[in-house]
């Protein structure tokens, strides 16, 4: 057993070590955890240092990305608010994965009715724009950053199911697994051996590319006012820009710093899922930048 | 043709109650529901809330309730607006409009630009200039759109110098026609751009891969063996067969182009249904809300219905199956 993981280990860092896109995207998304992580020591300013002498300015020796309207330091805002962002990000990714994972394997698994019904809430989920119900379901029902974390999960599964319903009704095909179920194993026996590894790379893959949607559904609800704009993430840098006047006064530091961390973040996370669903999908392998 | 048609109708209006059922459950039936909330209001008047007891039948049982709720909702009767204190119908039909007119343009262009630099990038494949489309197209499909309406805001409230909220000037005495559509396009500019440009991403990579995945079907390989020219290869083959599976993932794209006007319009006050969403979230409006969420999913949900009907004009197969 430990051997078999060895080998899977060795294959993982072999995939890292050819391709270039998947350094690059994972040593940027490093760097950001490594930032967000050490933020107390490297910001300058804490977050509740306000300094009355300076408010509103822009980027100067003493504060190098200028001060909002309390005269808090906005360098040391974006790095503290690295930690949250990440970290929602990362939870929902992995709460809609769980449960995209689980419905895919149902509804690939079993034919019939439970199938029909996951395929037509995931076309739906799919169709409708889930910003849109996430600020309702937001603002009628997130009164913290666990809520939000819930409903970005229960709204972004969807796209997970279809792939692994997908790569479930073809590998539940295959020879081994039809012999199994021949020599008598039960449903629970052959998804768990046979159908779950099968899906888990994919699954991985999957749960990166998800980080980004998750952390730009969750910087927008901020940014629409839902959920706690008390917490400092990057979103609320941008939410406090817009409605402290500063953005239509042209106060740029303010405003453009947050967005482009959130951009450079989510393009360093998309490389990296990219990279990865192209060596776990051979079909995509012959194409240069797919999106 | 007709079970194709009956089949997707079946599956349009089953949606659209899907829709409707689950804005029941967010708004009435779960707990610390805004309609239950809604009596302690102390904005209503006495009568509005006697008013709203009779519409929704609150005193009746929960499934009477919902048939209630369903048969007011299809005659177009929503409610009233706490903030605007008018139903909530006649507000969304006229922000609809607002909608309309920056959506439908944006889009539209978003499809020409993507099919031609698409094309482009599809052509010269893994050459220079797909290189630069493709990351191009990437990065804008990341920018969130909100950020990407503060650039242009910032940008233009230092160069451009053009109108960054609302559609119209206010209290303007408009000399004629002519300068009322001037001042509109001038209003409409930014969002516009910014609106084309999100979606803009996703159409370009779209028909890219669209027209990527063809070239290396059998039949292109056949004209190539027959010598037609690459052009007359492009232009009459390509193009020709990619239009179908453009059309399938426009669909889709529409979905997100909703959610990117959601967005921009409240970046620049545009005074659509995206915008009355964030000012019904702001003021507490769970009427006005709800009716914004139901009218931009059922706009959405047609929308596809409308895609797929022309697919299945379009490509005799999908009928079949």
């Amino acid at each position: 057993m430990r051997k078999a993981n060895n080998s899977y280990y060795k294959s993982i860092a072999y995939i890292i070590k050819g391709n270039s896109d998947m350094k690059a995207g994972l040593a940027i998304t490093a760097l950001f955890v490594i930032f967000a992580l050490t933020a107390p020591y490297i910001a300058p300013y804490g977050v509740y240092d306000t300094d009355t002498s300076s408010i509103l300015k822009p980027p100067s020796i003493k504060h190098l990305l200028g001060t909002d309207e309390m005269g808090r330091d906005l360098l040391s805002l974006n790095l503290y608010a690295l930690k949250s962002t990440l970290l929602v990000g990362l939870l929902s990714a992995i709460l809609a994965s769980i449960i995209g994972l689980l419905m895919g394997i149902i509804s690939g698994y079993y034919n019939g009715l439970i199938d029909w019904v996951i395929s037509r809430v995931v076309d739906f989920l799919i169709a409708i724009p889930a910003i849109v119900l996430m600020i309702v379901m937001g603002s009628i029902f997130a009164s913290g950053i666990l809520s939000v974390i819930l409903i970005i999960a229960l709204l972004s599964w969807a796209p997970i199911a279809r792939v692994i319903r997908s790569i479930v009704l073809s590998v539940k095909e295959l020879p081994f697994v039809q012999a199994a179920k021949a020599l008598g194993a039960s449903d629970l026996r052959i998804i768990r051996k046979h159908i779950f590894p099968s899906v888990i790379p994919m699954t991985l893959a999957l749960t990166i590319l998800s980080i980004p949607n998750a952390i730009f559904s969750y910087a927008a609800l901020v940014f629409m006012g839902v959920g706690s704009v008390e917490e400092l993430n990057l979103g609320t840098i941008l939410y406090y820009a817009y409605v402290s006047g500063s953005l239509a006064s042209g106060k740029w530091w303010y405003f453009i710093p947050p967005g482009f961390l959130l951009v450079m973040l989510s393009l360093a996370l998309m490389m990296t899922g990219r990279a990865l669903e192209r060596e776990l999908n051979p079909r995509l392998k012959g194409e240069q930048h797919e999106l | 043709m007709f079970s194709y048609i009956l089949r997707k109708l079946f599956s349009t209006l089953a949606s659209i109650l899907l829709i409707f059922t689950l804005a029941f459950i967010m708004f009435r039936l779960l707990p610390g529901d805004p309609v239950s909330l809604m009596f302690r209001d102390p904005r209503l008047t006495r009568e509005q809330i006697d008013y709203l007891m009779r519409e929704f039948g609150l005193n009746k049982p929960l499934w009477e309730q919902y048939f209630i709720y369903l048969l007011n909702a299809f005659r177009g009767n929503l409610g009233i607006s706490f903030y605007y204190k008018q139903p909530v119908n006649g507000i969304l039909i006229e922000r609809l409009v607002n909608t309309l007119i920056l959506l439908i343009p944006s889009t539209l262009c978003a499809i020409l630009l993507g099919v031609v630099t698409g094309s482009i990038s599809a052509w010269k494949n893994n050459k220079a200039i797909d290189k630069i489309i493709t990351s191009t197209s990437l990065v804008l499909y990341t920018l969130p759109t909100y950020w990407l309406g503060g650039l242009l805001i910032i940008l233009s409230i230092t160069y451009l110098k053009l109108p960054v909220t609302g559609m119209y000037n206010y209290g303007v005495q408009y000399g004629s026609y002519i300068d009322r559509l001037l001042d509109l396009f001038s209003h409409m500019t930014l969002p516009f751009i910014t609106l084309t440009l999100v979606s803009y991403g996703s159409f370009t990579v779209i028909i890219r891969s669209a027209l990527v995945d063809i070239s290396t079907e059998d039949f292109v390989k056949a004209s190539y063996a027959m010598g037609f020219s690459e052009k007359r290869i492009f232009l009459k083959i390509l193009l020709k067969n990619v239009s179908l599976p453009i059309l399938s993932m426009s669909a889709i794209a529409i979905g997100t182009s909703v959610a990117g006007a959601v967005l921009t319009e409240t970046v620049f006050a545009w005074p659509g249904v995206g915008r009355l969403i964030y000012d019904a979230v702001i003021n507490r409006d769970y009427p006005l809300l709800q009716g914004s969420f139901l009218v931009i999913s059922v706009s959405v949900v047609l929308a596809n219905m409308i895609a797929d009907l022309l697919y299945g004009v379009l490509d005799p197969r999908v009928r079949t199956r």
